[in-house]
């Protein structure tokens, strides 16, 4: 077992410094380089001309001279030994001043979202596979077919729409108002919990429509498995079958694609993030985008591809736990 | 009793019309080829037929958008900004009209913010007229136009109303129709032809090249889609012409849509080298060449086909996501996404909320792609027996 | 009452059974599915004495699982036993039920499942969890139905295992399914069976999965534990060669209905019906080596196409047109115990 997850944990490691070159050839590609936006957004409308010479200097100043290879290594460096993601010029300041909470408000909605979506889909999931047939579970189809076809940020638009006309309230943003630049305290951290509700719903609204679609027709392929029959040969209550045989076994897929709908999730962030004022990290990638910030741009896709991979790790070893022939197997 | 028998034997000869009649049914069965057989269980999936045909009737609308539309997409109609839709009628409180007519409409200012509110005036009607002549067109680089299907003579007819800046748009998503759905087919085709080529080399060679290939699709996939596509997307120069970045867009989503169906391809050879039959092709000494037109080919064909056609809404919807956020198309080009953008904020939407329109055609797009694409996959599976 | 095979008469005081364990009585299943109603069984009569075992022999089809597994109640919801039909169990403390009047997923029902009747399956691997361990399957038997400590039930489970004759059982037990061996998975599954000492063990196809070496020496524990624990056996096979080995009794179905029954020497030595002697010629023989094997020719129909009449009269190579066609035979008596349904012996 200790074996398998070293095993893993290597794996990921490996994964994680590929990620890091894809993402340092996404900071590249960009025209110009980082001197010359740099040099263009300081200067700029104050009237200075910028000459080759200036632009050269700070090429220099920020070792931007250097050939690319070195360049990855001392940014992978900075970020693995200090935590350093570099300079960001849009605030003109460091990319970790930029992000700031913003991570844990990311890691905030993930999770909530992720809570959202199992709740819903695994019991349903179930009981649509029981039920098979039965209204409940046509139902569920057409609303899968929906969760696929209406894409979260027109879901959040709608959200939206109704509450300014309906509620007369906006649903948007993470705090209220009295809350927003506050210290932590319990009731920001209520407050922080109801603002969460409608994010996650609109994130988890498509997720939850896959994982309901992958927990019915495992749960279906294990209902029809001769061990439930055998188990109800020995004479074990109709529920304690249901829980103990396939519903146990329905779990598997949904632990092992952990990692898929926390990149759905992350896929969708950020346009959710743009249409509900949500201060993560999504929403402050689309701005670096658009602003051609790299740095800060390149840190965000780090952060969120990571977060992935590391969610990857630990359903790998999750599964083991759950699933003897993978620990046995594999160890 | 010689009467009982005769009746006896019609019988029997009707029962032997009928086992006929079904035996050659059989043998028209047995005897079909492949595709014969996924086009009769496909005409079965009626869910799936009526998807398909609603997806050719937008097609349609699209390819031929100008001339439905009784605008071009960028003409500006400044006496009716943010107008609402003009609903066409019949009759009113005035009477009845066997021709439809919309209702005049005059602009006046506000005292005090000054600006243009249009206001329906309900004495005024202008009745539409059909193949009516209006402003010149080009449809497919070839057919020169000026006949709209319909128009009105005086005033003017915006079936969906306006956008802020007093464009038709009805016409707008016609446009933007033709635009998102074809930037999903050319984005399709250059995810097939790259997985084609980068699976089967995968499959094909196996070891080392394979493995390679393997992680570097399993890296891709790692990161999350719409950011990448975004980090891509911010990349292109500002100075590009709409049309750059338009078959930009449609090389990003191929680029970034081809892992999972090279993984497919790849996946689909590594099984069917083994097969049973394609062994014995290859122990009765059929050429290569012949094992993979004959054998391989045709049994994952099928496959492919519904890889592709599953693939579609996501890459509509990630054109429109892009598009949104003002990191795909850009303006003076129409679709979805940027119609999508006047309605980004709240204010806008409470306004006007006939701006969100078009999200209505993205989600009954996708919803047909997706219905369609369950029908072709149901259709395609040798192995189920009908279409439910 | 067209098709209530010999037994009938004798059973008119129906609670006493006459000291039969097991009486099942006109048995009529039907499937509802899209294309209808489709009969899997049609009047079936059998009956399970303590300390003998029944062979029930047929092809796939044949309607020989469908009915162990109504007298387990464990049909899918599609399935209708009809009103008539009468399945009638003596419990463990003497008391007679009549099994079709019990609810399915019943408190009764589920004491009977597994503590008086138990099952074992074709295929060891599929019928174990493969998240569980072998250990908590067994315990998982003896919980349901006895009222013991976990502890006792494992020692419990380690014992049965033993007597089941897996070598190291105390090691055995918690191992999942996946790290045994076919025959051992097999006699692990006969140990969860027996956890809480069935009058009545339902054995469906065994041995079919499993090599001849290893289909030997199952055969040889079921004997034994059998004349050990005095329970009654269901043996559900296709192979006449595994029924002559275990059998005292032999029921040969076809279609959902009984062709022939007797004890195992009259079926296999003097097979009357048509259909046996053909099931006959098909096992191959050491003695008959170089010669042709004969198979019965033709498919077994679909239960949803059942021929009128006698319904192996399809492919059956003495076949009365206008006599097998029309009507089920009556049966006919050999002996006491042989009796065969077929217009060949009919009024002899």
């Amino acid at each position: 077992m200790i074996r398998f997850i070293v095993q893993r944990f290597l794996g990921m490691l490996v994964t994680m410094f590929f990620v890091s070159v894809m993402v340092f050839i996404i900071m590249e590609l960009p025209p110009g380089d980082y001197a010359e936006r740099y040099a263009f957004r300081k200067f700029s409308g104050t009237g200075v001309t910028v000459t080759e010479a200036d632009v050269n200097n700070i090429r220099v100043k920020l070792g931007l001279d250097r050939p690319a290879y070195e360049r990855y290594f001392s940014w992978i460096w900075g970020i693995v030994t200090k935590g350093d993601f570099g300079p960001a010029f849009a605030f003109e300041t460091s990319v970790n001043n930029v992000i700031g909470q913003r991570l844990w408000l990311t890691l905030a909605i993930l999770f909530s979202t992720l809570i959202v979506t199992y709740l819903v889909s695994i019991p349903i999931g179930i009981y649509a596979a029981v039920h098979r047939h039965s209204i409940a579970d046509y139902s569920l189809t057409v609303l899968s077919y929906l969760g696929l076809a209406l894409p979260n940020f027109l879901l959040a638009l709608i959200l939206l729409y109704i509450s300014v006309t309906v509620l007369d309230s906006s649903v948007g943003g993470l705090f209220s108002q009295e809350f927003e630049g506050a210290p932590w305290s319990w009731a920001k951290f209520v407050d922080l919990l109801k603002h969460l509700i409608v994010p996650a719903v609109v994130l988890a609204w498509s997720a939850t429509a896959f994982q309901l679609q992958t927990v019915r027709a495992t749960m279906l392929d294990e209902l029809n498995k001769l061990s439930v029959t055998a188990a109800r040969a020995r004479g074990i209550p109709e529920w304690k079958v249901l829980l103990k045989y396939p519903a146990r076994l329905a779990i598997n897929p949904v632990v092992s694609t952990v990692s898929f709908d926390a990149n759905r999730i992350f896929s969708e962030l950020p346009i959710v993030a743009l249409v509900l004022g949500l201060p993560e990290l999504g929403e402050l990638l689309i701005k670096s985008y658009i602003d051609l910030d790299m740095f800060v741009a390149g840190a965000i896709l780090l952060m969120l591809t990571f977060m992935i991979v590391f969610m990857n790790f630990l359903s790998d070893i999750a599964l083991a736990f759950l699933d003897p022939r993978i620990k046995l197997e594999g160890g | 009793m010689s009467t009982n028998e005769l009746s006896q034997r019609e019988l029997t000869q009707q029962e032997r019309a009928v086992q006929e009649r079904e035996s050659q049914e059989a043998l028209r069965y047995y005897s079909a080829t492949q595709w014969q057989l996924v086009w009769w269980r496909f005409r079965r999936h009626k869910l799936a037929m009526a998807g398909g045909l609603f997806l050719a009737l937008l097609a349609f609308l699209g390819i031929f958008a100008e001339f439905f539309g009784p605008y071009s997409g960028v003409t500006r109609n400044t006496d009716y900004l943010l107008g609402p839709p003009q609903i066409p009628r019949f009759w009113d409180e005035n009477g009845f009209s066997l021709r439809p007519f919309v209702y005049g409409v005059t602009t006046e200012r506000d005292p005090v913010t000054l600006r243009r509110i249009p206001t329906i005036d309900r004495e005024v009607r202008h009745p539409i007229r059909f193949f009516v002549r209006g402003e010149p067109y080009t449809v497919l680089k070839v057919i020169e136009s000026d006949i709209h299907l319909f128009g009105v003579e005086e005033g003017t007819v915006h079936l969906f109303g306006t956008d802020p800046l007093g464009r038709d748009l009805f016409t707008r998503t016609l446009i933007a129709t033709r635009t998102s759905l074809s930037i999903g087919v050319l984005g399709v085709l250059i995810a097939f032809v790259l997985a084609l080529i980068i699976g089967g080399v995968a499959g094909y060679f196996g070891g080392w090249i394979d493995y390679g290939i393997q992680r570097l699709t399993e890296i891709v996939r790692v990161i999350p889609v719409i950011p990448l596509y975004m980090g891509l997307a911010a990349a292109f120069p500002r100075e590009w012409s709409t049309q750059q970045i338009y078959f930009a867009m449609t090389l990003i989503l191929g680029l970034v849509g081809w892992p999972t169906l090279a993984r497919r391809i790849r996946g689909q050879l590594l099984t069917l080298r083994t097969e049973d039959y394609v062994v014995a092709a290859q122990i009765a000494g059929a050429s290569a060449a012949r094992i993979i037109g004959r054998h391989l080919l045709p049994a994952f064909a099928s496959y492919i086909i519904v890889d592709l056609v599953i693939s579609f809404p996501y890459l509509i919807l990630s054109e429109t996501a892009l598009s949104f956020v003002q990191l795909g198309l850009r303006p003076p080009d129409i679709s979805w996404g940027i119609l999508l953008q006047d309605a980004q904020n709240i204010r806008a939407i409470e306004q006007a909320p006939w701006l969100f329109i078009p999200a209505a055609f993205v989600v009954t797009a996708v919803l047909s792609f997706t219905i369609l694409g369950d029908g072709v996959r149901d259709a395609a599976d040798p192995y189920t027996v009908s279409g439910s | 009452m067209r098709n209530s095979i010999g037994t009938s008469e004798t059973s008119m005081n129906g609670t006493s059974l006459d000291g039969a364990l097991l009486k099942v009585e006109n048995l009529r299943i039907a499937f509802r599915t899209d294309e209808g109603q489709i009969q899997a069984v049609d009047g079936v009569d059998l009956t399970a004495q303590t300390g003998r075992t029944l062979g029930i022999v047929g092809e796939s089809g044949s309607g020989k699982s469908v009915s162990t597994h109504a007298i387990m109640r464990l049909l899918p919801g599609t399935a209708v036993i009809h009103p008539d039909s009468s399945i009638q169990f003596r419990r463990k403390d003497g008391t007679v039920v009549e099994i079709t009047q019990l609810a399915p997923t019943g408190r009764e029902m589920r004491a009977i499942r597994g503590g008086e009747i138990a099952m074992i399956f074709q295929e060891p691997m599929a019928t174990f969890s493969p998240v569980y361990t072998i250990g908590n399957h067994i315990m998982e038997a003896i919980l349901a139905h006895e009222e013991v400590s976990k502890q006792e039930a494992r020692e419990r489970a380690i014992h049965l295992l033993d007597r089941v004759g897996i070598a190291n059982p105390s090691r055995r037990v918690d191992q999942y399914p996946f790290e045994l061996s076919g025959g051992m998975r097999q006699r692990a599954m006969i140990a969860v069976a027996l956890s809480a000492n069935p009058s009545l063990l339902i054995a469906d196809e065994p041995t079919t999965a499993l090599d001849v070496t290893i289909q030997a020496q199952i055969l040889a524990l079921m004997r034994e534990l059998q004349e050990e624990m005095g329970m009654a056996i269901l043996f559900i096979t296709h192979d006449l060669g595994v029924i002559s080995q275990i059998a005292h009794d032999v029921v040969v179905m076809y279609l959902g209905q009984i062709m022939e029954r007797g004890t195992v020497r009259e079926v296999i030595k003097e097979a009357k019906h048509p259909y046996t002697q053909n099931l006959l010629q098909a096992i191959p023989r050491l003695e008959s080596l170089g010669q042709r094997l004969h198979a019965i020719g033709g498919r077994i129909p679909s239960p949803m196409e059942r021929p009128p009449g006698c319904p192996f009269h399809t492919r059956c190579p003495q076949a009365m047109p206008g006599v097998c066609d029309k009507a089920f035979p009556e049966t006919t008596h050999f002996s006491p115990t042989h009796e065969v349904n077929c217009f060949l012996y009919e009024g002899s």
